[in-house]
């Protein structure tokens, strides 16, 4: 069986900073790093093929030349090839364009895809759309929050323990489905030389917009049905004050002055 | 239009079955479409053999201009032997009313569920013109395929302009899938919507962990949809006098179109209220020292009428269920009134309530960075003031 890991390189949001007259992100000197849920996904990738070795693992990613890194981090992590998905005609992608995008790759390269993992959400736009829409264009079931998975014992069926809002629920659903990861290892796991080193002889190929059975119009920004008008700084907080050095007794009394003035307390 | 691959069909005949409009006819001999097909893509999904498609083409600004009304997916929860609205849908319906008014259309409340549901009338009295309410017994709770599939008749027949629904689990589980189905735009988790002077919906919505707000429009589709989130908009107290019209919507679902299986439920421990809908939370971090110490937290969260919550940190030292989590790979969270008790603000957390209307951090160190956001920052050790101010509060 093949898995398909879906993944994003993201920008580290710890360091993000917005230029203040041009309400723009400041991309330099941020450091680039595989989006963590993304990676809840390759790991999850990673245990079923430990309980059934015969899976082969492809990560696909769609992004700049520099995503490459992220996807050497996937075949590190564990993926048997990567494949990236890059050219100029797949810029400004919405979540629509991006899902008919990889849809047509995983139609293209991996047509007998059992399994397609993705990361709950990106942490950087942190829509949750891609998967679900990756989903309905290949016409396979959806389970989203997934934090454990496994294959029924005839393979024909993913067995997947979600999180929902009362707990937990364990879902079931036919192969080919797609599952999104929302907790893996809670760590993240340093690769080994020896993973390195044969991450390096693993197959990373890419896939340009000639490659998939997509017309231009259905690219990039020309084949998105969002826009976006306006990028601007949020609001500042206006007001906030900080007291130091205060007894707990004081401290407690700052606090239940403000409660009482801000209406929370009779 | 829809396709169907005559020479791979088996007529089988689930597509005729799966139809919410009675448009295919699977004869023996073959199977045929006519007028009353809305493209909703019900019978694409059920088809094992892959036989039909559907070509959407480009829709004209006028043919755009045809879509009307402002529709908001009523998602109901569990409420003893009932099925009730969630206070979302409220929030949902009186900003939507605001937007319809702005275009002069109507508003919507599409309710699916099943015989168990409850206060539809109440939907109107919030705002919305009617209600439009699937009831089916594979309604009785959510799945993706089964609400999909009724969602996508409703939108297909009643072509809205602008489709809300709030950014909750089920709600950003369903509208991409819709969205997909469709073809056409969506933007999640907004906490802004306005109509502009084009009669277009204008979505704002923060990205990068909220260091950026971003304005978006879906120029070319209809209708406009957005996942908004809980707490953004006040609803607004329900007018009894507004005429209720709740209308049924048929729709054909069976076993075999849901193709997710549930085996097992497993609830932990309840806090209570949802944290996503609490007016008050106090939350706790690792500087809360040990589990015990919770305790506090929970006194003063039930002082002032609210919930509790907790970090990452701590849902990981299992001090806490990943239910009341806020941040990123938690909950988003918007309260009235935010306190962080021990939790720094590493900046997931922060992006999961920074849009609390005011935030109160007590935390040990000065150059936390939640006291970036707070309205009030104390710096000083919880465990040591908050039994003084449970005490304060209690002789007020």
């Amino acid at each position: 069986m093949k898995i398909v890991v879906c993944v994003k390189q993201v920008p580290e949001i710890t360091n993000v900073r917005v230029n203040p007259e041009t309400g723009t992100l400041i991309r330099e000197g941020v450091a680039s790093i595989l989006n963590p849920f993304c990676e809840y996904a390759l790991d999850h990738a990673a245990r079923l093929k430990a309980a059934h070795p015969e899976i082969e693992i492809v990560a696909v990613s769609m992004g700049p030349p520099q995503a490459r890194s992220a996807l050497m981090r996937c075949l590190e992590l564990g993926a048997d090839r990567a494949v990236l998905v890059s050219d100029r005609k797949f810029a400004g992608a919405d979540t629509w364009a991006t899902a008919l995008t990889l849809a047509a790759v995983v139609r293209k390269i991996v047509p007998d895809a059992g399994l397609i993992l993705v990361g709950k959400q990106a942490i950087d736009g942190d829509t949750a759309q891609v998967g679900p829409e990756i989903a309905e264009i290949l016409g396979m079931p959806q389970i989203m929050y997934g934090v454990e998975m496994s294959l029924t014992p005839n393979r024909r069926r993913i067995r997947v323990k979600r999180e929902v809002e009362s707990g937990y629920e364990v879902l079931e659903a036919r192969l080919p489905a797609l599952v999104s990861a929302s907790k893996g290892e809670a760590l993240r796991r340093m690769p080994s030389l020896a993973d390195v080193l044969s991450a390096r002889r693993r197959e990373l190929r890419v896939v340009t917009a000639a490659d998939l059975d997509l017309s231009e119009s259905e690219l990039g920004l020309a084949g998105s049905y969002t826009q976006v008008v306006k990028v601007f700084p949020p609001a500042p907080k206006q007001g906030g004050r900080k007291v130091e050095g205060l007894e707990p007794a004081a401290a407690a009394g700052e606090i239940a002055a403000f409660l009482r003035s801000e209406g929370y307390v009779g | 239009m829809l396709k169907i691959d005559h020479p791979i069909c088996n007529r089988c005949g689930l597509c005729q079955k799966s139809c919410p409009f009675g448009a295919i006819s699977a004869a023996e001999e073959t199977v045929a479409v006519d007028e009353r097909c809305t493209l909703c893509g019900a019978c694409v999904n059920v088809c094992p053999q892959a036989a039909l498609s559907i070509e959407r083409r480009q829709a004209s600004p006028e043919e755009l201009a045809s879509y009307r009304g402002v529709f908001v997916w009523a998602e109901f929860e569990e409420r003893g032997e009932h099925l009730v609205p969630r206070r979302v849908v409220y929030e949902l319906l009186t900003h939507g009313r605001r937007l319809a008014d702005r275009l002069g259309q109507p508003l919507v409340a599409v309710a699916l569920g099943d015989a168990r549901m409850q206060e539809l009338e109440r939907l109107c009295h919030q705002g919305a013109e009617r209600v439009v309410c699937c009831r089916h017994d594979l309604l009785g709770s959510y799945s993706t395929d089964g609400f999909a599939t009724a969602l996508a008749a409703v939108v297909a027949k009643e072509k809205p302009s602008v489709l809300l629904f709030g950014a909750t689990p089920n709600g950003r589980d369903l509208a991409p899938r819709v969205a997909a189905r469709l073809r056409f735009g969506l933007t999640a988790d907004c906490t802004g919507l306005e109509i502009d002077d084009q009669g277009q919906l204008v979505q704002t919505r923060p990205a990068f962990g909220g260091n950026i707000m971003a304005s978006i429009i879906s120029p070319y589709t209809r209708p406009q949809a957005a996942t908004v989130r809980p707490n953004v908009f006040a609803a607004s107290p329900p007018d009894p006098l507004r005429p209720v019209a709740v209308e049924d919507f048929p729709v054909a679902l069976s076993k075999a179109s849901i193709r997710t299986k549930v085996v097992e439920t497993i609830a932990t421990a309840s806090e209570g209220e949802k944290i996503e809908e609490a007016r008050v939370i106090v939350a706790a971090g690792r500087g809360c020292g040990e589990p015990s110490h919770l305790d506090l937290v929970r006194r003063l969260a039930h002082r002032l009428g609210g919930a509790m919550a907790g970090s990452r940190a701590i849902v990981e030292l299992g001090w806490i269920p990943h239910t009341i989590q806020v941040g990123q790979s938690g909950t988003t969270v918007g309260p009235d009134l935010y306190v962080a008790v021990g939790i720094s603000g590493a900046v997931q957390h922060l992006v999961g309530m920074s849009s609390s209307k005011k935030i109160v951090a007590i935390n040990k160190d000065p150059d936390a960075p939640i006291f970036k956001l707070a309205d009030l920052g104390v710096v000083g050790d919880a465990l040591k003031i908050l039994p003084k101010l449970i005490e304060a509060l209690k002789t007020q």
